[in-house]
């Protein structure tokens, strides 16, 4: 649980376009790091990339290496499969299966491991949910469908869903951008929380918002449209927002880019 | 069956002229067109575009002309035959008999001919089904898609063959082929009333098996190509989603695509089974007329409506024999109507998706 991610000269390709050029970054256990910067700087891209989910778009390759514990997750040996497995990923909106009820919802990966048990999957799916702050919300209907949510919730159930397996590493996309501030608010006071056991990485478009959950932060830019994205700088997140080492960054931050 | 609503909502919305305000709240999120804003001061009609007005009346005509056009079918199949379904000598609905040659002693039932439509719509249905879901996901999941388009235009081409090439190949090509299977069948398996030895023989191929599976092959197009675009649907968050939990393809199909595109497989389904029930021409010329009556075997021959009805076409010079006819496409008709009824309810029972 709670592993470190090592990212090494990676570079990610959609077919002929070189989406994300050069990065290397170090994504300390038990820690959140954040991934800012302006639309189509590829950091969803590189975040996608972290458990292989880059790859399943048409056309799209990966050079360079990512190493989980040191363990590299494109050694050709590695089950792509398996890695999702490990490092759990919450999208950019929320995406429960609406033909599942909600107690279905969050153990369907473990269901998708192959755990049959139904004591231990009810178990699984209650803590889950008290780790999601969902549980007193729903525990009258867990045979409900997801759908019948609000998003916020739906929100939540897909981060149960998320770390009912115990993943090693959590990938959230934007989790807050389709929620409104309440919700938003649920979701990053649950972030603080996580961070005591799981590794997050969180891209997010709302600077407050990696300034308020995240202990390192790193900044993408791109140099024009066609180019390549790439890594301007990573540090404290503290030290980003208040004296950040690069020209570009102070102007993100500050508001002055573009 | 939507327009006409539709066009009718400005109107309504506008005749509740003071709360205005509060009726227009729900309206405006579905009406592409918000409402305009002087409307309160014209209480009496909202004032219409006429390039809206031209396209409401269009589009209602069109709407109202299709309804009409069934009705009137129905309409004149019911008047042609109830004058003869009066002079029937046996019962319609139960009778196996047929015989019209004699328009003073009409005797003809349709349990026969309901039997074996039936039949032949359901073995071709059995077949085409789980094969037109294997090729919709294979189209939609697994093919490279450089191969997925020319492969989806050779399976629609199927559908572009006519009915009787599908009629001649049947006869020709596949009844003899069948023929050592089907005689297996009978001598192994004839003891099950479905392989028994039929009604006709089994050697001229002219049987419910052969017809069934002639027919498969003329539905299969319309049920992969509507499940087809169903599954491509599936909503990619979803299909990711699944994938991010580390689903394999196999997994990631059996917990979103096909939750997702059960409801419009099945709807496929009954489209193609409404096309099996109707198939004139090639069953036509397959299936073996039988004397003896149907007896529950893939190896009987007989009629089903429309082949019935196609045969006996050039016999039409009596009003009173070709009522007998017209009283059989009735029943087709209503039992077409009734499948795709049912379609549209498993449709409706799926709204998950919404």
């Amino acid at each position: 649980m709670a592993k470190r991610l090592d990212i090494k000269d990676l570079n990610l390709f959609y077919g002929k376009f070189h989406a994300v050029e050069n990065v290397s970054l170090a994504v300390p256990p038990k820690n959140v790091t954040a991934f800012i910067g302006p639309s189509g700087c590829g950091k969803s891209t590189v975040l996608r990339s972290l458990n292989r989910m880059h790859e399943v778009a048409p056309g799209a390759r990966v050079e360079g290496k990512v190493l989980l514990d040191g363990e590299d997750i494109y050694a050709s040996t590695v089950d792509p499969v398996e890695v999702r497995r490990t490092i759990g990923m919450v999208f950019q909106r929320p995406n429960p299966f609406p033909t599942m009820s909600i107690r279905d919802n969050v153990v369907a990966g473990l269901k998708l491991a192959g755990v049959k048990n139904k004591k231990e999957l009810d178990e699984v799916a209650e803590r889950s949910l008290r780790g999601a702050n969902l549980w007193n919300e729903v525990k009258d209907r867990l045979d409900k469908p997801g759908g019948g949510l609000s998003g916020g919730q739906q929100q939540r159930l897909c981060i149960a869903r998320a770390i009912a397996v115990q993943p090693d590493v959590l990938l959230m996309d934007e989790p807050c951008s389709a929620l409104d501030p309440i919700s938003t608010l649920a979701i990053e006071d649950l972030i603080t929380e996580l961070k005591k056991e799981y590794t997050i990485v969180i891209v997010t478009h709302n600077m407050q918002q990696a300034a308020r959950v995240s202990d390192q932060t790193a900044f993408f830019n791109l140099l024009g449209v066609g180019q390549p994205g790439q890594l301007i700088e990573v540090d404290d997140t503290e030290k980003i927002f208040s004296n950040p080492g690069q020209k570009a960054t102070e102007d993100y931050i500050s508001g002055r880019f573009g | 069956m939507n327009d006409p609503v539709v066009a009718k909502r400005p109107a309504r919305s506008g005749a509740s002229g003071a709360e205005r305000g509060v009726a227009a709240a729900p309206t405006a999120s579905e009406a592409p067109i918000p409402p305009t804003p002087e409307a309160p001061e014209t209480a009496k009609a909202p004032h219409v575009r006429p390039g809206d007005r031209i396209f409401r009346g269009l589009a209602t005509g069109s709407g109202v002309f299709i309804v009409v056009l069934i009705g009137a079918i129905g309409l004149f199949l019911i008047l042609q035959a109830i004058p003869s379904l009066g002079l029937d000598n046996v019962n319609f609905l139960t009778s196996r008999e047929w015989n019209t040659t004699d328009p003073a002693n009409l005797r003809f039932g349709i349990l026969d001919l309901t039997l074996v439509t039936v039949v032949v719509a359901l073995v071709a249905l059995l077949i085409a089904m789980p094969i037109a879901l294997g090729i919709a996901l294979f189209l939609t999941q697994y093919a490279p898609r450089n191969l997925a388009r020319p492969f989806a235009y050779v399976i629609d081409l199927l559908a572009a063959v006519p009915s009787i090439v599908f009629g001649l190949w049947g006869l020709f090509v596949l009844g003899p082929v069948l023929y050592p299977f089907s005689e297996w069948l009978i001598e192994n398996l004839g003891w099950f009333p479905l392989f028994a030895k039929g009604n006709v023989n089994v050697q001229l191929g002219g049987t419910v098996f052969t017809a069934g599976i002639v027919v498969a092959v003329m539905i299969l197009p319309i049920i992969t190509a509507v499940s087809r675009e169903v599954f491509e649907r599936t909503p990619t968050m979803h299909v990711e989603g699944a994938i991010a939990l580390g689903a394999t393809k196999w997994e990631v199909v059996r917990t979103t695509v096909l939750p997702f595109g059960k409801a419009g497989y099945v709807s496929a389904s009954m489209l193609g089974l409404g096309r099996a029930l109707g198939e004139t021409i090639a069953v036509a010329i397959i299936l073996s007329t039988a004397t003896a009556s149907f007896g529950w075997s893939l190896f009987d021959g007989g009629s089903t409506f429309a082949s019935k009805i196609a045969l006996a076409a050039p016999e039409f010079n009596d009003p009173r024999s070709a009522g007998a006819y017209i009283a059989a496409g009735l029943v087709l008709f209503v039992l077409t109507f009734v499948v795709n009824a049912i379609a549209r309810s498993i449709v409706a029972g799926h709204k998950e998706y919404e």
